[in-house]
C-alpha cells in the first residue's frame, strides 16, 4: 500500500490544538482507554491533582493508548468503533495531532489447511527495547502477533506465530474472552486476548500471553514458540494441567531481574523464575475468602519480590467483582509468601468494582503511584504505594486500559 | 460518475462530505477508488476477507447488497450506512 502519512491527518473528534497539551510542570501522564474514547490526566510528582485532557476519539473503543518510553513523544492508540474495523493511530504531540497507520494491523492469506482471519480489534501495543527505536508489536484477536517497524504507521504479520501450524489449538476459535464487550465476534474470530513482553536483556526472547493458550515463549525473534504453562492450572478444561490453553489474564516480566515473572491467570497468581519452566501459585497464600482471581497484576521495578494485584470474585457464578462489595488492592513483598490488604480510600461496602487486565498499572516515582480503572468508569490513584486511594475520576465509560507514563 | 453517501462516521476520511463522486464497473472497483482517494476508509468497512463488517450496510440504488461484486450502472447512488444497535 502506497500511502502517505500525510493524506490521513484525523483530529480525534476535537479541535486541533496550536501545540502538545503537555504543560511544562506535567511529569507523570495517566492513559486510559475506554469504551468511549481516550483521557489523559496530567499530574506533577506529588500526584495531589490532575488535569485532563480529552476526550480523544470520542466514541471509538480504545483498546490500549501507550506512550513510547523510548522517545517520550509517540503514542499510538489501538482503536475501532462498534461500526467501523479497527485500526492503528499515531501522535508524536501527545495527543495534539493523530495520524492513522497506512496499514494496520490486518492478516493475509493464510497457509494451506489453515482458516482465513480477519482483525476484530487490536487488543495490546507493546514498545520494543532501546535498541530497536520504532519498533512497536500489538496482539491482535483474534490471536496474533504484529511488528511495525516504522512507529506504528505500518504492521507486518509475525509468521512465526500468525501461521504457526499449531495456532488453531492455541487459540480456538469457540474461545471467547473480549474485554471490549462491543465488538461483535464475528464467526471464527476467537476473540482472545493477547499480548508481547520482551525480555529487557534480549529482544529475541519475548513471551505473548494470551487468554486463550495461556504463555507461549519464543527464543528466535518470533520465528518459533513452545509452551510455558507447567503447574498453570485450568479448571475449565477436562485436562486440569494441559501443555496449553490456560487463560492468561495478565503476564508481568520483572525488569531487573528479567527471569522473574508473575501472572495473574484466570485461575489463581502463580510466578516463575527462569529457567524452571514450572510455575509456583502463590495466590495459595492469599486469604482463602478473598482468592487470587483477578485480571491484573503490577510489579516494582526496584523490588523483585514486590508485586500488587486487585482480587475478584471468582466463586459461584464468578461475578468477577471486589469480594463482598469491598474494594482491596493486595500487596506481596516476599514474592507471593505472603500478601497485604490495602483498602483505605475505596468505599467500605457496595462497591463491586471489575478491574480489566490492562486496567492495573504503576509509575517510575520513588515511593511509586499505582493506579486503575475500572469498568464502571472511575479511575483511581495510590501515590504512596498502594496504602491509600484517592478517586481521581469518575463517569467515564467501561476502562479497557490505564498506562502510567514518565514525562 | 456515481454519488456516494458517507455516513458521519467516516465523514474524516472525507474531510466533512458528506458525499463524493467515484466511477467504477464494480461495487468493489468504486470502493478501491474511494480508497484511493481517501486512504483507509475501505478497512473500515470492508474486512481482509473482502466481507462487508458486520455493523455496516451498503446499498446500491437503494438495494441492500451483501457482496463487493455487484455490478454498477451510470447513475447508481451508493449509500454506505453505519447502523449499530445497543449502547
Amino acid at each position: 500500500m502506497k500511502k502517505t502519512s500525510d493524506s490521513r491527518k484525523r483530529t480525534g473528534g476535537r479541535r486541533k490544538p496550536a501545540s502538545s497539551p503537555r504543560k511544562r510542570k506535567d511529569e507523570v501522564a495517566i492513559l486510559v482507554g475506554t469504551r468511549k474514547g481516550a483521557f489523559i490526566y496530567y499530574g506533577d510528582a506529588s500526584r495531589r491533582s490532575w488535569r485532563v485532557d480529552g476526550p480523544h476519539f470520542l466514541g471509538h473503543i480504545i483498546n490500549h493508548i501507550v506512550l513510547d518510553p523510548r522517545d517520550g513523544r509517540t503514542m499510538l492508540a489501538a482503536a475501532r468503533t462498534g461500526h467501523l474495523g479497527p485500526t492503528v493511530f499515531r501522535s508524536t504531540d501527545m495527543g495534539g495531532t493523530w495520524t492513522e497507520a497506512v496499514r494496520p494491523p490486518m492478516f493475509g492469506e493464510p497457509p494451506e489447511g489453515m482458516a482465513a482471519r480477519a482483525v476484530s480489534h487490536t487488543c495490546s501495543l507493546t514498545p520494543a527495547l532501546a535498541d530497536e527505536p520504532g519498533v512497536w508489536y500489538a496482539g491482535t484477536s483474534p490471536a496474533g502477533i504484529f511488528r511495525s517497524e516504522h512507529g506504528g504507521a505500518t504492521w507486518s504479520e509475525v509468521e512465526g506465530f500468525n501461521r504457526n501450524p499449531m495456532l488453531p489449538k492455541w487459540a480456538p476459535p469457540d474461545n471467547v474472552a473480549p474485554d471490549d464487550d462491543n465488538a461483535p465476534p464475528a464467526a471464527n474470530s476467537g476473540a482472545a486476548f493477547g499480548t508481547v513482553l520482551i525480555d529487557p536483556r534480549d529482544r529475541s526472547h519475548m513471551y505473548y500471553a494470551s487468554s486463550a493458550a495461556g504463555v507461549l515463549e519464543t527464543g528466535d525473534g518470533g520465528a518459533s514458540w513452545n509452551a510455558l504453562n507447567r503447574n498453570v492450572e485450568a479448571n475449565f478444561l477436562p485436562n486440569l494441567y494441559p501443555e496449553y490453553g490456560q487463560d492468561t489474564h495478565c503476564l508481568a516480566i520483572h525488569p531487573r531481574n528479567p527471569d522473574r515473572l508473575y501472572q495473574q491467570n484466570h485461575c489463581g497468581i502463580y510466578r516463575i523464575d527462569r529457567p524452571s519452566d514450572e510455575w509456583v501459585r502463590i495466590g495459595r497464600n492469599m486469604p482463602p475468602a478473598i482468592g487470587d482471581i483477578g485480571f491484573g497484576i503490577v510489579l516494582d521495578p526496584r523490588h523483585v519480590d514486590r508485586a500488587w494485584v486487585f482480587p475478584m470474585d471468582g466463586t459461584t457464578v464468578w461475578p468477577r467483582t471486589s469480594p463482598d462489595g469491598k474494594p482491596a488492592v493486595y500487596e506481596t513483598r516476599d514474592g507471593g509468601e505472603s500478601w497485604e490488604r490495602h483498602d483505605r480510600g475505596f468505599p467500605r461496602e457496595h462497591a463491586y468494582y471489575t478491574v480489566l487486565r490492562q486496567a492495573f498499572c504503576g509509575d517510575g516515582f520513588d515511593p511509586m503511584g499505582l493506579y486503575f480503572g475500572t469498568t464502571s468508569g472511575e479511575l483511581w490513584v495510590s501515590r504512596n504505594e498502594g496504602r491509600s486511594w484517592t478517586q481521581a475520576a469518575a463517569h467515564l465509560q467501561r476502562i479497557l486500559s490505564v498506562e502510567a507514563a514518565m514525562l | 460518475m456515481m454519488r456516494i453517501l458517507i455516513p458521519s462516521q467516516l465523514r474524516s476520511y472525507t474531510g466533512g462530505a458528506a458525499e463524493v463522486e467515484m466511477s467504477g464497473a464494480t461495487l468493489d472497483e468504486v470502493l478501491r477508488r474511494l480508497d484511493a482517494a481517501y486512504p483507509g476508509i475501505r478497512f473500515r468497512i470492508i474486512d481482509e476477507l473482502e466481507r462487508i463488517r458486520p455493523h455496516i450496510r451498503i446499498f446500491v440504488a437503494r438495494e441492500l447488497v451483501r457482496t463487493l461484486d455487484v455490478p454498477l450502472r451510470a447513475g447508481d447512488e451508493i449509500q454506505i450506512v453505519g447502523a449499530l444497535s445497543g449502547g
